[in-house]
């Protein structure tokens, strides 16, 4: 009998516990009265590429000083992860990604309405600094080569395999280059920096990435031209997820980066303007 | 035996409660698990797919080869440091416990710097030899064991000073050599602790990922051990995150299955058996 009733007290302790902690999550949302509805008052998280890191956290600094109640969080990671994430309810108001099929599988799940384009962007070829076995786009087949690349599903992972099929066509570097650049493939990489980090490293030849990531290590590594015929442009789509509970400051937030102070701040850091 | 009081009682029940909400919030994550990939049903068709097995075979084989060696190596260190005093050991007793304080990623980092390519010895190797350790299944040996393999020795050194040192000198007196008196005194009766600390090297290194995904790379059949597939998986990869769930179910699998092993032999050993 007394373990029913040490059952019992229990289950009226958890009772309570659960009532308290939904009664003070309840009093979260009884925010202070708003007096004046066109200013725009809370946070907003916004999911970018992993690419998009400097110039986002630039944006998010120059619209919260434009709106002073206002906080922009950021999560940056590969398109790739924060689409699952979102997927899986992750508590995105935004999501800026740096491909278009990324940006459609949280379409396909209803998560985004309306995606636009803001940005583009060049692959660039990296190698370390020195005199490496790759000095041009055409040594990614030699062999013995490490090749780094993003993993397929990563945006410039996807990128590069088109570069690398672009260049495998009649007429082209050879029908089995992308074959053999890819028999020479070390790592697929969770993102577009460990790719880079990998060559700046030294560890790896070469890899494919941004030229707008290449800033961030210029001292250590060269970059090479990937040919215009086989190069790819990336084109980034952002857009506000349906689940935001701040729509309006997630809309502005769209607006602001589609904005000419947006687009400013985005080609400073080398981003191209939204290609048709 | 005195009568149970008002606040004994509340004693109690807030033990209850708490043990009851800390084993849910271990309960739940493995029910989810479970239950996602009952309600996928694609868990067998991921499992039999040439990248899950690869991954789970490499997992297997990799964290068996860097818990033998944590124990070829560690065994010898932790009956020095248990037994003996001498200069210089604070340091090594210290420099054994850093990587369990140590984030796996730092580890990872400390590895590329030492090991990489332009790393303190990974250079000169390079340079003499032109072997690389970087992308390389050694790597991720290598990872698990510098992140494993301190908890093997720290369990085996505890193990080792709850051995009564009069025991072995028992031993020594009746004529046993010095590794006659530990292999038939010593370790049966560290067992216990040693067999902890292989479950727990075990573990660490089946679970290793921040270090090998730094250290090593990804890629299937080579590096790509089953906590790196999940993550692929999960941030999209062909499997997907049906294939993140049914990869770690999978592990959970194997992960339960380790466990109940060595309660058997433990429980075998400790009832002499």
């Amino acid at each position: 009998m007394r373990s029913l009733h040490l059952v019992v007290r229990a289950g009226f302790v958890v009772t309570v516990f659960v009532a308290f902690f939904a009664a003070s999550c309840g009093g979260d949302k009884a925010e202070a009265p708003v007096d004046d509805p066109s200013v725009l008052r809370g946070d907003i998280t916004v999911y970018a590429a992993s690419s998009l890191t400097a110039a986002f956290k630039e944006l998010g600094a120059t619209f919260e000083a434009a709106n002073p109640e206002v906080t922009v969080a950021f999560s940056f990671g590969a398109s790739s992860t924060l689409a699952t994430q979102i997927n899986e309810g992750a508590p995105a108001d935004v999501f800026a990604s740096a491909d278009d099929v990324q940006m459609d599988v949280v379409v396909k799940n209803g998560n985004v309405a309306k995606p636009e384009t803001f940005a583009s962007n060049t692959p660039v070829l990296v190698i370390p600094r020195g005199n490496g076995p790759v000095q041009s786009f055409a040594d990614l087949a030699k062999p013995g080569v490490r090749l780094v690349l993003a993993a397929p599903e990563v945006p410039i992972g996807n990128y590069a395999r088109q570069i690398l099929a672009n260049a495998s066509i009649q007429g082209a570097v050879s029908l089995d280059f992308a074959a053999r650049a890819l028999g020479n493939l070390r790592s697929n990489e969770p993102n577009v920096r460990a790719a880079l980090a990998k060559v700046q490293t030294g560890e790896a030849d070469a890899a494919i990435v941004y030229a707008t990531d290449v800033s961030t290590a210029a001292k250590d590594v060269d970059t090479i031209d990937i040919p215009p015929q086989y190069n790819v442009e990336a084109s980034y789509p952002i857009a506000a997820t349906t689940a935001t509970k701040n729509g309006p400051i997630a809309n502005a937030f769209v607006e602001f980066v589609l904005s000419p102070v947006g687009q400013s701040i985005l080609q400073k850091y080398g981003f191209g303007p939204p290609t048709p | 035996m005195r009568s149970t009081t008002g606040a004994d009682r509340t004693a109690i029940t807030a033990v209850a409660v708490l043990t009851a909400a800390f084993a849910l919030f271990f309960l739940l994550p493995f029910a989810g698990l479970v239950e996602r990939a009952w309600e996928d049903g694609r868990t067998f068709e991921i499992w039999r797919t040439q990248q899950a097995r690869d991954a789970l075979f490499l997992s297997l084989w990799t964290s068996t080869l860097s818990v033998g060696l944590a124990i070829a190596f560690g065994t010898p260190v932790a009956y020095l440091l248990a037994r003996y005093r001498f200069p210089g050991r604070a340091v090594i007793d210290a420099i054994v416990d850093l990587p369990i304080v140590l984030p796996p990623t730092v580890a990872g980092v400390a590895l590329l710097t030492a090991f990489g390519r332009r790393g303190l010895i990974g250079e000169p190797i390079d340079n003499w030899t032109g072997f690389t350790f970087g992308f390389r299944t050694i790597a991720v040996v290598m990872a698990q064991l510098l992140v494993a393999a301190p908890f093997y020795v720290r369990a085996a050194k505890a193990g080792f000073e709850g051995v009564d040192a009069q025991l072995e000198r028992v031993a020594y007196t009746l004529g046993a050599s010095r590794m006659r008196a530990f292999v038939r005194v010593v370790v049966p009766q560290a067992w216990p602790s040693l067999l902890a600390g292989v479950i727990l090297a075990w573990s660490r290194a089946m679970g290793e990922l921040g270090a090998t995904l730094i250290f090593a790379g990804n890629l299937e059949g080579k590096t790509q051990t089953m906590p790196l597939a999940i993550i692929e998986a999960f941030e999209g990869s062909s499997l997907g995150l049906a294939g993140a769930i049914a990869l770690s179910l999978a592990l959970l699998i194997v992960a339960l299955a380790l466990l109940v092993v060595f309660r058997l032999i433990a429980g075998r050993a400790a009832s002499g058996v």
